[in-house]
């Protein structure tokens, strides 16, 4: 079977291309997290939508399971193989296709990465930027969207997924689908005013269909940019102080974050601003205005914020930041993993002191933070956990903090965000019944052989 | 195996397979294969896996394992400080474990081999080590200021040579005080290092540093960065203590001796850091002051440059058992359509691995009518 698979496979992509060698079973059967490995039979990696939908079409026809995966840096498993078949891996789709400067929109490959894109407008579109998240810039633009991620400009722009303006996918089933207005007029605008198809391929962890094209939301770039840190000591006092930074409509980003290193930083709660201008007056207009939102507190001696020095400033505004990266190498074991709750701004308080109570009761190294969404909309509170990968104890420390952190976000009324399949199961049980019904009932139409990723999002 | 204590911290974050500017993967296996297990993080991974016996020493392991070009971008680029200083060691020490388990590919063993025998990759009689002179009127070495050190491409392969004696010509042109050792110099080994062989490479190094010592050399310019990788960095260890050069940091600095005909065309150029010039080496000037004084060259950068630049595939013994080759991703071939998207009429090379790389991928990529690929001498050389 395997034999055969991977026959067809080749004539399909390429020899090249195609992998059930014991090393790439190895190396794709984890990520980086906790999660315990699950290999796959081969990997495939096509260049072009109708690859893909050859691929597909012999997965379907020899019923074997198949896994798209980007740039694999989910860290909570998955683009794990949990029965076995293909990973598709779709990095070598990683063009930009197009980007226009008057309406605002790039149209890339599925497995186009984020530094790429940052990189291509740079130099072809300086004007223009796209919100970045903080994860690695190998990371695909794709793989973030679907499973609705957030980053450097969603305080102006919402979640990433929010930044969608439409998709091309191969359904499991093999067809080719276009949702939102390319479905239509040719150009990648955005998803209304049409019946929005596709919420079905955003946060279904791969379920569903296999996006090989899509379009997404830029923003101008500006000339000035610039970041505050307003420090805090009461988390009780954080949604307020969020919602009157928010309420300026100035910010592009918002991260709250609370780590007990380095020293001076430990027991503070910290909320980074940045925000950017065309010019220095605009920028300073800004400024006075995120400033006077939160003159009480710092009236009142509870706030404050912080002078920041230019190279630190320069590390904040540095976007992706591979400071974030480095606390993998906390326990100098290379590995972390975290539970970002999605969840409504007045749990912040609660979320923080869950987060240090995990920690120490699991005694792991922690980072705890918070991106916020939209205008103070929503935020992905993230409880982040080093490892080290070469220490199982430690390993099972992380894995069982992570765990309980799952467990108590969503008793505060949050929601895992690309939840591990443990998670899954916990968010089925909490779900509305009739509401997994439907997830179940739209799977068995697109999937009928129930081919792809299995194993997740089921219970 | 030496630094397996690291292997396990690396968090496969990806940095290592982007230049800092995230224009385009960086990593030449990575960039030529695609599967994760070609990248850094993938080889530190495998590498963990293999000595805790979770997968086998297979032909595609040590294929993995020796694509590596050794050319350094993952050490640039990595997120993590002082770790990274330790990532190309840990795949030297995997390739040397490897080499131990007697499982290197058959390329590297025939490459291995070759300069155990005869003291080069090419198999050639040490008889054959002054050919590349000929018509040079080279002098021997005795008194002169410098040794010129061509190392086996440039003693041994045709196009080394040609690029061999036109950096002679030019260090002339340039009034250098320099002489040439005819005995049976070895390779330098740099290769043979970075495949993981490091007796070999101590034996080749030792013979070496007899045979300069017997001429009592005091200073050194290499043809290739490779050789002045090795000798300016390794062969110290060994008890090695001569001054090294490569020819473009001495020319850089005579430039100003050489007259230049004025009828000379305006041409484009794009110069190619080599890995062991520029990122292991962090020169990346002295050719750039050599093209930059040249009249009617106007410079252009390709969007890898410098720390950021584009391997040509050749490093890590890669120019010898060509693990790299094949398909259209393969860095050299990359690297000459960037040159082109650069406005270069010229790709610049430093490095004589690098010209051999760089102008196979011209003819394959077809665009000999649009980009000529030429070492740094030859193009001064061509409009004196």
């Amino acid at each position: 079977m395997t034999t055969d698979l991977i026959t067809r496979l080749e004539k399909i992509v390429g020899p090249r291309f195609v992998s059930g060698a014991a090393e790439e079973r190895y190396l794709y059967s984890m990520d980086q997290g906790t999660m315990p490995p699950s290999e796959p039979d081969v990997v495939v990696m096509p260049a072009n939508t109708e690859e893909v939908q050859q691929v597909v079409r012999l997965a379907n026809e020899l019923k074997v399971p198949i896994v798209p995966m980007g740039a694999g840096l989910v860290l909570s498993g998955l683009t794990r193989a949990l029965r076995g078949g293909i990973i598709l891996d779709m990095k070598r789709m990683n063009h930009i296709i197009e980007v226009n400067p008057q309406s605002r929109y790039a149209v890339i490959e599925g497995g186009a990465a984020q530094g790429m894109l940052k990189s291509y407008l740079k130099k072809h579109h300086p004007q223009l930027k796209h919100s970045m998240p903080d994860a690695p810039p190998i990371a695909t633009l794709a793989g973030n969207i679907c499973i609705h991620g957030s980053g450097h400009l969603s305080v102006l722009g919402g979640s990433h997924s929010d930044m969608l303006t439409g998709m091309e996918v191969v359904l499991p089933s093999g067809e080719i689908v276009r949702t939102g207005s390319c479905s239509v007029a040719g150009e990648w605008f955005g998803r209304s005013p049409l019946p929005d198809l596709s919420g079905l391929f955003l946060g279904w962890s791969g379920t569903t269909g296999i996006v090989t094209k899509l379009g997404i939301k830029l923003f101008p770039s500006y000339k000035h940019n610039d970041v505050l840190v307003f420090v805090a000591e009461d988390a009780d006092q954080m949604p307020d102080m969020i919602s009157k930074l928010t309420s300026t409509q100035v910010a592009e980003d918002m991260t709250p974050w609370m780590t007990p290193k380095p020293d001076w930083a430990k027991g503070f709660l910290h909320i980074n601003i940045a925000y950017g201008a065309h010019t220095k007056k605009e920028l300073t207009f800004k400024r006075n205005l995120l400033q006077a939102s939160v003159k009480k507190y710092i009236d009142d001696k509870v706030a404050g914020f912080l002078p920041l020095p230019a190279p630190q400033k320069g590390r904040f505004l540095q976007i992706p930041s591979p400071d974030l990266v480095r606390f993998a190498d906390l326990r100098k074991g290379g590995g972390f993993e975290y539970v970002g709750a999605i969840m409504a701004i007045e749990h912040f308080p609660q979320a923080y002191r869950a987060g240090l109570e995990i920690a120490e009761k699991y005694n792991v190294s922690y980072s705890l933070g918070a991106r916020i969404i939209g205008a103070g909309h929503s935020m992905m509170f993230f409880f982040a956990y080093a490892f080290n990968r070469a220490d199982a104890e430690d390993v099972k420390r992380a894995s069982d903090a992570l765990e309980a952190t799952n467990t108590a976000a969503l008793a505060m009324g949050g929601i895992p965000w690309k939840a591990e399949q443990p998670a899954q199961q916990q968010i089925i049980d909490q779900m509305d019944p009739e509401t997994f019904a439907l997830m179940g009932r739209i799977r068995s139409v697109l999937d009928p052989n129930g081919i792809m990723n299995p194993g997740n999002w089921e219970k | 195996m030496e630094h397996e204590d690291i292997l396990h911290r690396c968090f496969r974050c990806g940095y290592c397979k982007l230049p800092g500017n995230y224009v385009d993967i960086n990593c030449p296996a990575y960039l030529s294969f695609r599967f994760e297990t070609y990248s850094p993080g993938g080889r530190m991974w495998l590498l963990r896996a293999w000595l805790d016996e979770k997968i086998p020493a297979s032909k595609r392991f040590a294929e993995i394992m020796f694509s590596c070009a050794t050319c350094g971008n993952c050490v640039e680029h990595c997120a993590f400080p002082e770790f990274r200083d330790r990532l190309l060691l840990a795949f030297t020490a995997g390739k040397e474990a490897l080499l131990d388990a007697g499982q290197a590919p058959p390329a590297v063993r025939d490459y291995l081999t070759k300069v155990q025998l005869h003291g080069n990759p090419y198999g050639k009689s040490v008889k054959k080590s002054s050919q590349w002179m000929d018509g040079l009127e080279a002098e021997p070495f005795s008194d002169q200021e410098y040794l010129f050190f061509a190392d086996d491409v440039g003693t041994y392969d045709p196009r080394g040579q040609e690029v061999a004696r036109s950096v002679a010509t030019l260090l002339k042109q340039a009034g250098i005080s320099f002489g040439v050792i005819t005995e049976a110099l070895n390779s330098d080994g740099n290769d043979v290092k970075a495949i993981g062989e490091t007796p070999l490479f101590e034996e080749l190094a030792a013979k070496n540093i007899k045979i300069l010592n017997q001429f009592n050399v005091k200073k050194i310019i290499t043809l290739s960065p490779h050789s002045f990788n090795a000798l300016k960095n390794d062969y110290p260890a060994l008890g090695a203590q001569y001054q090294v050069f490569h020819y473009t940091q001495v020319l850089a600095f005579a430039m100003g001796n050489i007259n230049f005909s004025s009828d000379n065309e305006d041409v484009t150029v794009a110069y190619h850091d080599p890995c062991y010039l520029g990122r292991h080496n962090t020169d990346y000037e002295s050719a750039r002051m050599m093209l930059r004084s040249v009249p009617g060259i106007t410079l252009v950068e390709m969007d890898r440059n410098r720390k950021n630049a584009l391997c040509c595939g050749g490093g890590g013994g890669n120019f010898f058992t060509d693990i790299l080759s094949g398909g259209d991703g393969s860095s050299a071939r990359v690297r000459v359509r960037e040159a082109v998207e650069a406005g270069a009429q010229i790709l610049a090379a430093a490095c004589p691995m690098c010209a051999v790389m760089l102008e196979d991928a011209v003819k394959a990529e077809n665009l000999d009518s649009k980009i000529q690929v030429q070492e740094v001498s030859e193009i001064v050389n061509q409009r004196l």
